[in-house]
């Protein structure tokens, strides 16, 4: 039985590595200075590259965050703080039920609420939806980043006459934000690499542009359509850019994961060692 | 960066508009950004009057010009065609293929190489026998619109069927998205047949079929036999109010059957005179096409009698005084 | 200290922050369903059951799209939850120490792949493996099998199914190992106690336990199949009818939508693609309401209480 078991776990890890090893492969080789610098040539001409699309990338998740993390790290920060109330209960349980859902329908939404009234695509209409995706990402990764926050640190700070606010704020948050940060970073790079939600709305653009009122290029869209060109040096440039999505998710995520150890063993260590950081 | 004018519609001359564009901003300092979403997106922004101008391979119908609050010029600009493209490594001359041949293809009641019906129109070559794997388009397209016209006008049994549109039922086959998909799809599968325009079998090295017109002769898209069809349609109809004309299926004995206008939308009184003028300072720049960009791109020119009477209807329909 | 002006702004904006998120679900379902609305009407042409989906005649028969979702999503938990339940258990029970957290990371980095590069991935070797080896492989060992025959295209039903159990076994892994480390040491300890062997002690003390909870995370799968978009997109061969070989074309409803929304623009298509949508919402909010619950139910008492550490 544990034979098979081994077998499941196996093959359960053969398509990661069969994955990991050919976009490192030919993502790795398709790497070129044209493609950061460059945006897209005209159709079949070589020499193009994807720099419209990282810069859109960056600016619709710039838009993004602006809906996503105060609302985010506000939510977190309730989740943790009155945590066993009614609406914290209800809103933890939504908030996971809301990751899983597909991220298509915040792109309908954003299009009916945006790109419908104002006839035409847009980047803010992306960062609308990537923002609603971020959400409850940033939440429940804040709430979980404030929990290590051990409760003697908020007792002895409202001890000394801080009040409620400045507590949360200055004390438990400032001391959780190492934490937060990169559990906010890793929510980042998952929603860089969503493509789903810009399909209709930021709708991807040739050239470049960083109007946010105009169709902007993003990443994920150009590795989309550049999969099922026929031109080989566009196939190549997905290659390209599925490893830069993956460099930047990996090595966010390995990041995240260290340090949250760290910050683990560094709260658990008691209140007296919090000054460290 | 500033931006003179928008645009927004098919995606058949994409490729081509992108090179013009580029071309004129570095030429007139004039830059116009446009986004290559469909014609049936094109024509709904210009409706709206979220654009300066629309491109379309579909020509708009009279209950759309009828719910335009202003009238919309369509301006031809280059010639297309929509081609048959395969993957079947075990022919060396190009293939041969009939209207109702393709219809049956693309009906489903032809589904291996060796069929009679394609024998018969391929007697040197050894068709193999094989499964026949059929491609189209996913999403709507102008394409779509064009190839269907064209299966509309030559079988009773399409016509009768899936009938013409952008978006068709296709009875079979699987869907690529765009015309990159498709050739993506014909590029990878031996066996496959699909529909493209021209230009995307050309810069990709596909190979196209060649089509018996309705003189009888079996024509390939070369830029000549499309522009025999443009010419002599537009001669047998030189009287036509506009020039939403479909090209499929002309007559001549040089004519390939399966060639189309793409054209420009302009709403001269939406967009006002000096986006207009700007507009058809364009237009005769493109259709003048000093640097050949058109065929370089395996696009096929107005021949220069057709762009005469393009930009001669043009200037009238934009020189009419304003309303008070 | 009592409570100031501040505090007051600080807990307004913290709890306003907190509804923003069941808000944000009421306004997708109530937005999308008020724009499914006129599929309603007897004449839109919009119908569940209907096998057609003709826009230009304006027929929006959602049954294809829907079956192909509810098949490749049925057929890729069969492949994922034998898979990552196997997965889970040997990243939380069986292997060395130094090697679970290793384990536990490789697994949560498949989990984090863009939907659009296993899309690439799958396009450019899924594929062709199938239609130059797989598919001919199975024709020839099944030769009057309905369920592989037909032209073997590459992009197909089987494709999606594939592609679609890989992206989910990592989530059922993910899940189900949280659920595995969360049973208490003590039906362990007294399982080893009794004499059981490893396996046995898996098995009759820890499985049972946690047996909700995978349950649980087997359906949070489901979930995110039902859902998934641009990978199924990229390899399903995107063709409006009812399969009946695992080597046909097919569509989900995920699919259609990232098609055809861009382009819609009769209102009739755009109420269908919209009821499209509704079908879709409905679907996956049950099904993921569904395994969270049971999934909060094992790791603690009450819905929505906190999980974790302490």
């Amino acid at each position: 039985m544990q034979g098979l078991l081994w077998t499941a776990a196996m093959l359960a890890v053969l398509p990661l590595v069969a994955i990991v090893t050919h976009i490192v492969g030919s993502g790795f080789a398709a790497l070129s200075t044209s493609l950061f610098f460059k945006s897209p040539a005209p159709a079949g001409v070589s020499g193009g590259g994807m720099a419209n699309g990282i810069a859109g990338t960056l600016l619709l998740v710039a838009m993004a965050s602006v809906i996503g993390l105060p609302f985010g790290i506000g939510a977190g920060l309730f989740l943790a703080e009155r945590a066993g109330t009614r609406l914290a209960r209800i809103t933890r349980f939504i908030a996971d039920v809301l990751s899983g859902l597909p991220s298509i329908v915040l792109g309908i939404v954003a299009w009916e609420l945006i790109v419908r009234p104002s006839g035409q695509f847009s980047a803010i209409a992306g960062g609308v939806a990537l923002g609603a995706l971020m959400l409850p990402l940033v939440a429940r990764a804040t709430e979980e980043m404030v929990r290590l926050v051990p409760n003697a640190l908020r007792e002895s700070a409202l001890a000394l006459g801080y009040s409620q606010w400045r507590t949360s704020l200055t004390v438990v948050l400032r001391t959780a934000l190492p934490g937060v940060l990169t559990a906010v970073l890793v929510a980042l790079a998952r929603v860089a690499g969503e493509t789903a939600p810009l399909l209709f709305t930021a709708l991807g653009n040739a050239y470049w542009s960083l109007n946010p009122t105009e169709p902007i290029a993003a990443l994920p869209l150009q590795i989309f359509s550049y999969a099922q060109s026929p031109y080989d040096d566009q196939r190549a440039q997905a290659w390209a850019g599925a490893f830069l999505l993956l460099v930047l998710i990996a090595g966010l995520s390995l990041i995240a994961r260290l340090v949250v150890r760290a910050r683990q063993r560094l709260l658990r260590a008691g209140p007296s060692r919090t000054d460290a950081s | 960066m500033r931006v003179d004018l928008t645009g927004a519609g098919a995606t058949f001359p994409y490729p081509l508009y992108a090179r013009w564009f580029n071309e004129y901003a570095q030429e007139t300092n004039v830059r116009v950004n446009y986004q290559s979403i469909g014609s049936g997106g094109g024509i709904r922004q210009v409706l709206a009057n979220t654009v300066d101008f629309g491109a379309t391979d579909v020509p708009m119908s009279d209950a759309d010009l009828e719910r335009s609050r202003t009238p919309i010029i369509h301006v031809p600009m280059v010639l297309g065609a929509v081609g048959i493209t395969y993957n079947l490594p075990e022919i060396t001359r190009p293939l041969r293929l009939s209207g109702e041949v393709i219809a049956a293809v693309f009906l489903g009641t032809i589904t291996r190489w060796n069929d009679p019906r394609l024998v018969a129109l391929n007697p040197d070559a050894t068709l193999p026998d094989r499964e026949l794997l059929v491609v189209h388009r996913a999403d709507g397209s102008g394409t779509s619109y064009i190839f269907s016209d064209y299966l509309t006008a030559v079988s009773a049994a399409w016509a009768a069927g899936p009938g013409r549109g952008r978006e068709v039922l296709f009875p079979v086959g699987i869907g690529g998205k765009g015309n990159e998909g498709v050739a993506g799809q014909v590029k990878q599968m031996p066996g496959s047949l699909g529909y493209l325009e021209v230009v995307y079998a050309r810069q990709n090295r596909l190979p196209v079929a060649h089509i018996q017109n309705r003189a009888g002769r079996f024509v390939s898209p070369m830029p000549y036999e499309v522009a025999s069809a443009a010419t002599s349609v537009v001669d047998a109809q030189s009287s036509a109010k506009d020039l939403r004309i479909s090209l499929v299926n002309a007559p001549g004995p040089q004519s390939y059957p399966i060639a189309s206008f793409t054209w420009l939308l302009i709403a001269p009184d939406a967009i006002g005179p000096r986006k207009t003028a700007q507009l058809v300072a364009f237009v005769r720049w493109a259709l003048a096409d000093q640097n050949n960009a058109a065929s370089t791109l395996g696009y096929v020119a107005l021949p220069g009698s057709l762009a005469d009477i393009v930009l001669d209807r043009l200037e009238q329909a934009t020189t009419t005084p304003p309303r008070p | 200290m009592p409570e100031t002006p501040a505090d007051r702004a600080y807990r307004g904006y913290t709890t306003l922050s907190a509804i923003a998120i069941p808000a944000l679900v009421c306004v997708l379902a109530v937005l999308i369903a008020r724009a499914a609305l006129p599929a309603l009407a007897a004449d839109s042409g919009v119908s569940v059951i209907g096998r057609t989906w003709d826009v230009g005649r304006g027929q929006f028969g959602l049954l294809p799209a829907l079956v192909g979702t509810l098949t490749t999503s049925f057929f890729a938990l069969c492949i994922a939850a034998p898979l990552g339940l196997g997965a889970a258990v040997v990243a939380a029970e069986l292997a060395p120490r130094p090697l679970r957290a290793p384990l536990a990371f490789l697994l949560d980095l498949l989990a984090a792949i863009p939907s659009v590069v296993y899309g690439l991935w799958a396009l450019a070797v899924v594929v062709p493996l199938l239609r130059t080896r797989v598919m001919p492989a199975l024709a020839d060992a099944f030769p009057n099998a309905a369920l592989v025959a037909g032209p073997q295209y590459g992009p197909s039903m089987l494709a999606a199914v594939l592609v679609l159990a890989i992206m989910i076994l990592p989530y059922i892994s993910a899940v189900a190992r949280e659920v595995l480390l969360a049973v208490p040491r003590t039906q362990r300890d007294a399982a080893l106690a009794l004499g059981a062997t490893r396996w046995e002690m898996i098995r009759d003390a820890v499985l049972p336990y946690a047996r909700t909870g995978l349950i649980g995370g087997v359906m949070l799968g489901l979930g995110r199949a039902l859902g998934e978009t641009m990978a199924v997109t990229m390899v399903i061969g995107n063709r409006h009818t009812l399969p009946t070989s695992l080597f046909e074309p097919g569509y989900t409803l995920s699919s259609l939508l990232a098609n055809e929304f861009g382009e819609a623009s009769a209102e009739g298509h755009v109420s269908a693609l919209m009821a499209a949508a509704c079908l879709l919402l409905g679907v996956t909010l049950l099904v993921n309401g569904l395994a969270q619950w049971l999934v909060w139910r094992t790791q603690h008492g009450r819905i929505g209480d906190h999980r974790g550490a302490d």
